[in-house]
């Protein structure tokens, strides 16, 4: 009741608002009724007609005042002044282009730079997963190094577990073009990804089109699933969104197999789990099958039932995790870790987003330091008109509040120029396909943004105008006339506020160029890792046969038949075969060294395991450290043989030669180890290589991909089309398509990285700039102050030399003050950083140097000019000039 | 600059009580509503007319009172209120609570 008598009100209010002209003219109207009876009566008491008009006029007082009086009752009486506050401002505006033009183009800056920023936390962080009841969703990963779970495992937890209303899993070793799609036209090189048929129930996604997979459907074989579900972005680029496309039948790695569904555009499952590597179709994972992938190959998704917490769960799943190692000895480990999906997929770029917030923010505080003093060094101009309007009767409140009109007015201009940077900056960080960021394609701008935008412009307005405007209103009235008369400002009295301002942006200035600088000196730190390969002009080429392969001999002539071919193109220098690419695919084994006993004291070495032929070390170009690398020689026929890698040989053959020695990866047969190569960073640059076996491929068939990789004279690229041709006469139908540059590879790996160093670099170039601008206002200002004091010392005999050290030395007493502050504060706050850092200390000296010298010599020069202005000052000139 | 005859100031929020209660007769025009109110008071109760249209306008637009327009005694037009049923409702609550109070205040006066 209460409410819809409030929404009446504020329906009439608004009504009466909108039709106020005629509302306003029918109350003139009745109050002229009300005097016009006053007249008649004092008509009717004997009055002449002119006294009665004056006296009944007089007793009702100004009717324009009343009339306001009664209107203010409808037109909320602070609408009427907002419009003439607003007025004002435009008019002050127009009339200071300059510092107008100079005011909207820095808080753009800033907002665009701040709604960009916001707009991606807001997508990493903040956003809900595009998953039903994603708060629910708990990411499973086994043992402390966060492993996947072997297949075996994961059904009995399913079965035996209380705490999960479900569970369900994909295959973590897919890669990039695993799958070859035909009966299409060309042949396609397709990434897939095996998942159990539940997966998409869990996550509460249903198919666009079609259907989920049937129960009969995850019944096959692993290697020949009879049916798949296409990605939204897949089904648009290779099917042209036809419909129709369910119930068609096609040939997947040469097996028949059906289209059953279409998934929606908004399941992104690349962007969540594997980010960069978009994912075209899923197949189901037969559990049964006796073919599946041996060894840990799952991921985990749980989905918590109602009364479940994730403390609960982790003490259920741990307990049941003992009993299923227990119980089957054989199996690998399992020692399920819960964590919730939204932190797994946001956990890794938290520290990173959360320092790029910051430094926004910081940003934002030294655009308004910086307004704020511009402001204030403009009220000498404005005093007098601010004077006169408060002579003329405006209050102290009424003026704050024009005052803050006119600066919310300015920032929302500039808040409009930041919405059109921000909507061309989020479409940039989106297209980031490179990077290597989950969930980065979903960053929009949407309403959330919006709002975010007009709540920095106000904030921005507010703060930046508040100072200014309580100068202002804090001048009395005479000091304003009179200070205004002599053409001055409020002189030193402001001083202190502006100095304060100005040192406040250096050290918040100096504060993002610390974190900056850190991030820089790592960054690099970084690039210069030793990969244990070189990445430049090598590049690698998917070239699975399409046909069976079903003898070593067959395998053994086909990499001949293609490393011949490879070598034989012009242009390549060496020719080599992988199953995986460093920093991209990875996978381990668990091996045992001969004479070694492994227990739970000792674990055995679990190595990361590569497949590759004879010529890949030369064209990846990882060097030989001791013994050979692989042979043509080294075929099935020959004898077992294994490269090592320095950690390994390190840690199972610690202070022995571990050439010659023996070890075995099934527990039969021995293999000798002939070599140790470098250690390659696998993983990541900043993460050191563990231990790392090399297995000739000629004598395995456990690979799943070939990937020939090529060192060139030129450019990769150029001698791409080359390659392809000559590889052609191997196989007619070896679909060719991605040629993967290693440097690309390298590259991705450090995108995040970069793509912070970048934003906060640029993020402390703009502060250095606002800083050192603030710096040159307040010096320049304080000269322009000066000026006849300078002239008049001038007059007396002081040198221009005396004059500009006086003023150099004033800058570098700010500078001084704002850079010890901000030292103070950056050496407190670089901790924050530790997480993001590599290779230096939080303290490092070189950065808090450089950032030091680089601000002192900002500030120098910021103050050369005004005071090089301050000594050519003709005295004459200058004190005629009052 | 202030008024030559002594006059009572009004309790604040009163206006728009007497206001509805002399609308209670009918349909009135604001002038007509000051007058009774000095008449009804016996002269002892001025309303500034300054402070009678805006709170009209206040009465209307709580919807307590409905203005029309229409034809005086001596056929001016003039804008004529009438009391709604949630105006009637809302003097009563504001009689009732105005009883109490002035009961209240004589009470510890002693003039009860």
């Amino acid at each position: 009741m209460q409410a819809y008598s409030r929404w009446k009100r504020f329906r009439r209010r608004l009504q009466y608002w909108l039709d106020s002209n005629e509302r306003h003219r029918l109350l003139r109207e009745e109050m002229e009724f009300h005097i016009a009876s006053m007249i008649d009566e004092l008509l009717d008491q004997g009055m002449s007609e002119p006294e009665a008009y004056a006296a009944a006029y007089r007793k009702f007082g100004n009717m324009t005042q009343k009339a306001e009086e009664a209107r203010s009752t409808w037109i909320a009486r602070w609408v009427s002044d907002l419009a003439q506050d607003l007025h004002h401002s435009f008019r002050g505006m127009r009339s200071d282009a300059g510092f107008t033009a100079f005011t909207i183009l820095i808080t753009g800056l800033g907002i665009g730079a701040s709604s960009t920023v916001f707009s991606v936390v807001n997508a990493l962080l903040l956003r809900p997963l595009p998953f039903r009841d994603p708060g629910r969703l708990v990411w499973i990963t086994n043992g402390e190094h966060g492993y996947n779970t072997q297949a075996e495992h994961y059904a009995d937890f399913r079965e035996l577990n209380r705490s999960f209303s479900d569970l369900a899993g994909f295959f973590g070793y897919y890669r990039a073009g695993d799958s070859e799609l035909t009966g299409i036209g060309e042949p396609e090189r397709l990434t897939s990804v095996p998942v159990t048929g539940n997966f998409f129930a869990l996550l509460g996604v249903q198919p666009a089109i079609g259907r989920s997979f049937t129960t009969e459907e995850c019944q096959g074989k692993f290697s020949a699933p009879p049916a798949m579900l296409l990605s939204y972005r897949f089904w648009q680029w290779r099917f042209a969104s036809d419909p129709n496309v369910v119930g068609r039948k096609l040939m997947l790695n040469n097996q028949p197999v059906t289209v059953v569904g279409v998934l929606p555009a908004s399941f992104d499952f690349a962007s969540v789990f594997t980010p960069g590597t978009p994912v075209d179709i899923f197949i189901p994972w037969p559990l049964t099958d006796k073919t599946k992938p041996r060894g840990n190959t799952m991921w985990i998704i749980g989905r918590l039932k109602p009364d479940t917490t994730l403390r609960g769960a982790q003490a259920e799943s741990t307990a049941l995790g003992r009993q299923l190692e227990t119980r089957y000895p054989k199996r690998n480990s399992m020692d399920p870790r819960l964590v919730l999906l939204e932190q797994h997929v946001s956990g890794q770029v938290r520290p990173a987003l959360s320092v790029l917030a910051c430094a926004v923010g910081v940003v934002m505080l030294i655009v308004c330091a910086n307004i704020s003093n511009l402001q204030l060094a403009r009220l000498g101009s404005r005093q007098k008109e601010i004077a006169t309007r408060a002579a003329l009767g405006a209050g102290r409140l009424r003026l704050l509040r024009q005052m803050l009109a006119e600066s919310v007015a300015l920032s929302c201009c500039g808040a409009v120029l930041g919405l059109f940077l921000a909507v061309a900056g989020t479409r940039e960080v989106a297209h980031l396909h490179a990077f290597n960021l989950p969930l980065l394609e979903s960053v929009r701008i949407d309403g959330s943004t919006l709002v975010f935008n007009l709540l920095a412009a106000f904030a921005c307005g507010t703060v930046f105008g508040l100072v200014p405007a309580l100068r202002v209103t804090a001048l009395s009235l005479r000091e304003g006339m009179q200070d205004a008369s002599r053409g001055s400002s409020g002189g030193k009295r402001h001083a202190w506020v502006r100095d304060g301002l100005v040192v406040s942006e250096l050290a918040f200035a100096c504060i993002l160029l610390v974190g900056a600088g850190l991030l820089i000196r790592s960054f690099l730190r970084v690039l210069d890792v030793n990969l244990g390969f070189q990445p430049e002009r090598v590049a690698a080429l998917r070239i699975d046969p399409s046909f069976r392969i079903s003898s070593f001999a067959q395998q053994n002539s086909f990499i001949d038949d293609v490393l011949h071919r490879a070598r034989s193109t012009p242009g390549i220098l060496a020719a080599g075969i992988t199953d995986v690419l460093p920093l991209r695919d990875d996978r381990g084994w668990g091996v045992a060294a001969k004479g070694q006993v492994y227990g739970k004291s000792h674990p055995p070495p679990e190595p990361f395991i590569r497949i590759v032929s004879d010529g890949y070390f030369e064209a990846a170009g990882i060097p030989l450290r001791s013994g050979r690398t692989f042979t043509e020689r080294d075929r099935a026929t020959s004898a077992p043989v294994v490269v090592i890698n320095e950690t390994m040989a390190r840690t199972v053959w610690p202070g022995r030669n571990p050439l010659g020695e023996m070890l075995t990866v099934d527990g039969r047969t021995f293999i000798g180890v002939i070599g140790v190569v470098a250690d390659v960073r696998h993983e990541a640059l900043e993460k050191a290589s563990g231990p790392e076996m090399y297995l000739p491929m000629r004598q395995t068939a456990d690979y799943a991909a070939m990937q020939l990789v090529v060192r060139t004279a030129l450019p990769p690229d150029s001698v791409a089309a080359g390659l392809t041709t000559a590889l052609r006469p191997t196989d007619p139908n070896l679909p060719v398509r991605d040629f993967v540059n290693f440097q690309d590879l390298v590259d991705r790996a450090v995108s995040p990285r970069r793509f912070l160093v970048l934003l906060l670099a640029g993020f402390a170039g703009f502060a250095l700039i606002l800083a050192s601008l603030g710096i040159y206002a307040v010096i320049s200002f304080s000269v322009s102050q000066r000026v006849q004091e300078i002239g008049i010392r001038m007059a007396l005999g002081a040198s221009p030399r005396a004059v500009q050290i006086g003023i150099v030395l004033r800058t570098f007493a700010l500078a001084a003050l704002g850079l010890v502050l901000g030292m103070a504060a950056s050496r407190a706050l670089a901790s924050a950083l530790v997480s993001l850092l590599f290779g230096i200390a939080t303290g490092d000296p070189v950065t808090f140097i450089e950032v030091g010298t680089l601000l002192t010599a900002v500030a120098a020069i910021a103050g050369y000019i005004p005071a090089w202005k301050a000594s050519r000052i003709d005295p004459m000139v200058a004190l005629r000039s009052n | 600059m202030g008024s030559e005859k002594p006059k009572a100031d009004l309790l604040p929020g009163t206006l728009d009580m007497l206001v509805l209660k002399i609308l209670m007769r009918g349909h009135l025009h604001g002038y007509a509503i000051a007058q009774l109110i000095q008449q009804l008071s016996d002269d002892l109760l001025r309303v500034e007319e300054g402070s009678l249209y805006p709170a009209l306008q206040r009465l209307e637009l709580n919807g307590w009172i409905e203005g029309e327009w229409g034809l005086s005694a001596n056929n001016r037009r003039a804008r004529f209120y009438k009391l709604t049923p949630e105006g009637r409702k809302h003097l009563a609550e504001e009689s009732a609570r105005y009883r109490q109070v002035t009961g209240a205040v004589a009470r510890i006066m002693g003039f009860a």
